[in-house]
């Protein structure tokens, strides 16, 4: 153990915090030096989010201690947590849509400071920080990275010695982190330390002093992340080496498409909507074709025409295994072993309140015939595919069959995943395959996809996550405005020109040409 | 002049109930939370507020006990919905149903006494005034107790910081307990100011609309003052004015019956409720003024994690 000097902004030592019989976090120590920006790694349910509601007061620790300037203290609750100067910026942003900037700020401020005058002190703070926000705007019509901005500059308006940032990121644009990290190095030279926390490595080793790993609720080692690789940071959160997917599979056969898709148009369904335009192309046993996409392109409209949630007037559009299936429906298409993974986990995917293994009826039970018993739903069978399912794709869960919404997202993909490809299908299309998944869960989902392409069926992968693309897929092709790019190998590409066919400037020579 | 005066009159007598139990039940539903349960604490109000009144002699007294049987409704409203949880839409069906019941018991032996009306507070000078004077001058305490309560709430929900946090809590229970405000706490004193108002509502019925106590003498009015608030989209300005179009349109009834005019009560007895889908209707058009003025968290429970 470090002593814990007066030098020290915080300490922590041994905070344990148990909820039942789960030990979320286990004799944690942590300490933070003034002016330092210090992570807290660890993969989704390693414990961050409870050790940081400890240090917030928003959950009470079973055991240990916190000093604070060297002084032991308790923290009851937030207010108490504002009061001594910690200050925290929220993942799942704590705002109020129907009220105004200043309202929001006025709300988490303690006293009763006229809202005119917080208007202008909080202007002035964005402005001194470079986070512009109008105080008289209302939430429900702000950008998320201006609501974002209106937590940060909430938090720094009350002065705060250390702020913590739980995964801020996460929702951000790259553009819009860049800016993030440039006001967090001026608070850091400003004296204040930040407690970072993400499963962003690259992010953490561009930003972070120090590094503190969490993994299954204990302190598993610190580090300095510039001294490190992404790999060997991994290597700590996950505690096994992250294998770098592999690529040995057959050679593509350009015969017989197994997808095919004819001069798709569609016009949007409702004003939010993105019109498909000419889009046509064909997907090969053995191949993994990406499709690159900032997010709002058309992505999630081509994806339910290929699934067949929304069906098209000519059966011929949409060809599966060199059979028309625009005209089908989902059921239709997975009973001919297609198999598609939506974007959304939670109410798309899965239905939040219900148990996994009842969730495994929802895209299963008409295509295999042994989770049914004449009509009826065979309970009994789904449990065994669910415990099938839960051994191949390693899904950590707290009960045997707990709801979908009880699962971190890296835990519950892992578990749609093994869902859907666990019976051989020949075509997967898959929307966002890791997003929002931790590292470990993601690497296993794209080598999970390569195997399956290995085996000999055709993958489709659909991702905003160009690292991602360049990793797993063969083709690579960019969606924007409705318009598909021309399909081109991997390897004769990069990402400057994927980049560029994503904001749609390769897609207008295609166009006029 | 003299029935332009009385008719005008009774519009004024007939919308104070009613702009009393929904400026309450506009902060209640501003809390987050809807407590269906205003017409069995008005009831409750109305039999208290009687009985009080009656058997001490002293219509304030009657007031006084209007106020606390509808907060005596509320708190076993806020005990079940708030603490324990339980479904906000359920318990306020039930209040209704339990409230009606109780107060015809309570004041069975008590039906047709007379009561006893508090006196009207005549301002020297003011109620002298021709027409103005006795229209809006010499009034019953309700009455003014109507308009300070909701000048009092436009003070306090667009003024006040507690108003503000009141506001908040409505909006989004999750993101205000994770900055450190008792949500519990802020809409349990909700409620109870909803129970009192709607209380005092009942009071004025059987002290000053109708001096006396008679089995189910709200009629309904519990409903119409919960229609107002979402007439008025949570507003307290358009919950005074439409109290007082709701209050016209009863009384216009009356008087259109009586003067033979050929369209059926029902129909226009249903009109503040016609009036409450249209404007639903129109305010649900523009999603982004919905959002705005409607309690986002209105109808649902809230349980702090550990």
């Amino acid at each position: 153990m470090t002593p814990t000097g007066p030098d020290m902004l915080l300490s922590l030592r041994g905070l344990s915090k148990s909820f039942g019989t789960f030990k979320a976090n286990d004799a944690v120590d942590l300490d933070i030096r003034p002016g330092e920006i210090h992570a807290l790694l660890g993969e989704n349910g390693a414990g961050k989010s409870t050790f940081v509601k400890m240090l917030y007061g928003a959950l009470q620790p079973d055991a240990g201690e916190i000093a604070w300037r060297g002084t032991p203290v308790a923290i009851p609750s937030p207010a108490h947590a504002r009061q001594l100067g910690i200050g925290m910026v929220f993942q799942h942003f704590s705002l109020f849509e129907a009220l105004t900037v200043a309202e929001n700020v006025a709300v988490a401020l303690p006293g009763d400071i006229p809202l005119r005058k917080i208007a202008s002190d909080l202007e002035q703070v964005s402005r001194a920080y470079g986070l512009p926000l109008r105080a008289n705007a209302r939430v429900y019509d702000l950008s998320v990275g201006q609501r974002q901005r209106i937590e940060i500059v909430r938090c720094l308006l009350q002065e705060p010695d250390l702020v913590i940032m739980d995964e801020p990121t996460s929702v951000l644009t790259p553009q819009e982190c860049e800016d993030l990290f440039g006001v967090l190095r001026k608070l850091a030279s400003e004296g204040k330390a930040i407690l970072y926390i993400s499963h962003k490595l690259e992010e953490v080793r561009a930003l972070c002093e120090r590094a503190t790993i969490l993994r299954h609720g204990k302190v598993v080692g610190s580090c300095i992340p510039r001294d490190e690789t992404a790999g060997s940071i991994a290597r700590m959160m996950v505690g096994a080496d992250i294998h770098e997917v592999r690529h040995a599979r057959a050679e593509i056969d350009r015969s017989a498409p197994l997808l095919s898709v004819n001069g798709l148009s569609l016009p949007p369904r409702d004003t939010f909507a993105t019109a498909l335009k000419r889009i046509s192309f064909d997907l090969y046993p053995g191949e993994i074709a990406g499709i690159a996409g900032i997010a709002g392109n058309g992505q999630s409209e081509l994806f339910d025409v290929l699934s067949g949630e929304e069906t098209v007037a000519r059966a011929d559009t949409v060809s599966l295994l060199g059979e028309p299936v625009g005209t089908r429906d989902i059921a239709a298409r997975r009973a001919m072993g297609a198999v598609f993974i939506s974007e959304e986990r939670l109410g798309h995917a899965t239905v939040p309140t219900l148990a996994l293994s009842e969730n495994v009826f929802l895209t299963r039970h008409s295509v295999n015939p042994g989770l049914r018993r004449g009509q009826l739903l065979d309970r009994a069978a789904a449990r065994r595919e669910l415990d099938r399912i839960t051994e191949t794709m390693d899904v950590r869960k707290s009960a045997p069959d707990p709801a979908a919404q009880s699962l971190s997202g890296g835990n519950l993909q892992k578990f749609i995943v093994g869902r859907e490809v666990l019976d051989a299908p020949k075509v997967i299309v898959v929307n966002q395959p890791t997003w929002g998944v931790d590292a470990g869960s993601a690497a296993s989902i794209r080598q999970t996809l390569i195997d399956l392409a290995a085996g000999g069926a055709a993958v489709l992968v659909i991702s905003q996550d160009l690292d991602e693309l360049f990793e797993i897929a063969d083709t690579l092709a960019a969606i924007a405005e409705g318009h598909l790019s021309p399909f081109v190998p991997a390897s004769q590409t990069d990402r400057n020109a994927i980049g560029l066919k994503m904001s749609g400037v390769a897609g207008e020579e295609h166009r006029a040409s | 002049m003299e029935l332009a005066l009385a008719v005008l009159v009774t519009i004024v007598t007939a919308a104070t109930p009613l702009l009393l139990a929904a400026t309450g039940e506009l902060v209640v539903e501003r809390s987050g939370v809807l407590n269906l349960g205003v017409e069995g604490m008005m009831v409750m109000g109305a039999v208290g507020g009687f009985l009080a009144a009656y058997l001490s002699g002293n219509p304030f007294l009657g007031m006084l006990a209007g106020v606390l049987f509808g907060m005596g409704m509320a708190l076993l409203f806020g005990f079940l919905s708030l603490t324990l949880a339980t479904n906000q839409y359920a318990t306020g069906l039930a209040l209704t149903i339990i409230g009606l019941g109780l107060a015809s018991l309570i004041g069975e032996p008590f039906v047709g006494r007379a009561g006893i009306r508090p006196p009207h507070l005549d301002i020297p000078g003011l109620s002298d005034i021709p027409f103005v004077g006795p229209l809006l001058f010499g009034r019953d305490p309700f009455f003014y107790i109507s308009l300070a309560l909701v000048a009092g709430v436009v003070w306090f929900l667009f003024y006040t910081k507690p108003g503000l946090t009141l506001r908040a809590v409505g909006d989004n229970h999750q993101s205000a307990h994770a900055l450190g405000i008792k949500v519990l706490r802020y809409r349990y004193l909700a409620v109870l100011f909803g129970g009192a108002c709607a209380g005092l509502a009942g009071a004025q019925l059987s002290l000053v609309y109708t001096p006396q106590w008679s089995e189910n003498m709200t009629a309904g009015r519990g409903w119409i003052a919960l229609a107002l608030v979402v007439f008025a989209s949570w507003r307290p300005m358009r919950v005074l004015v439409g109290a007082y179009l709701f209050g016209a349109v009863s009384i216009g009834q009356l008087h259109a019956q009586a003067l033979g005019i050929p369209i059926p009560s029902q129909a226009l007895t249903a009109l503040p409720y016609a009036a409450t889908i249209v404007v639903l209707v129109i305010i649900s058009q523009n999603r982004r003024l919905t959002m705005i003025n409607t309690p986002a968290s209105l109808g649902k429970s809230f349980v702090p994690d550990r």
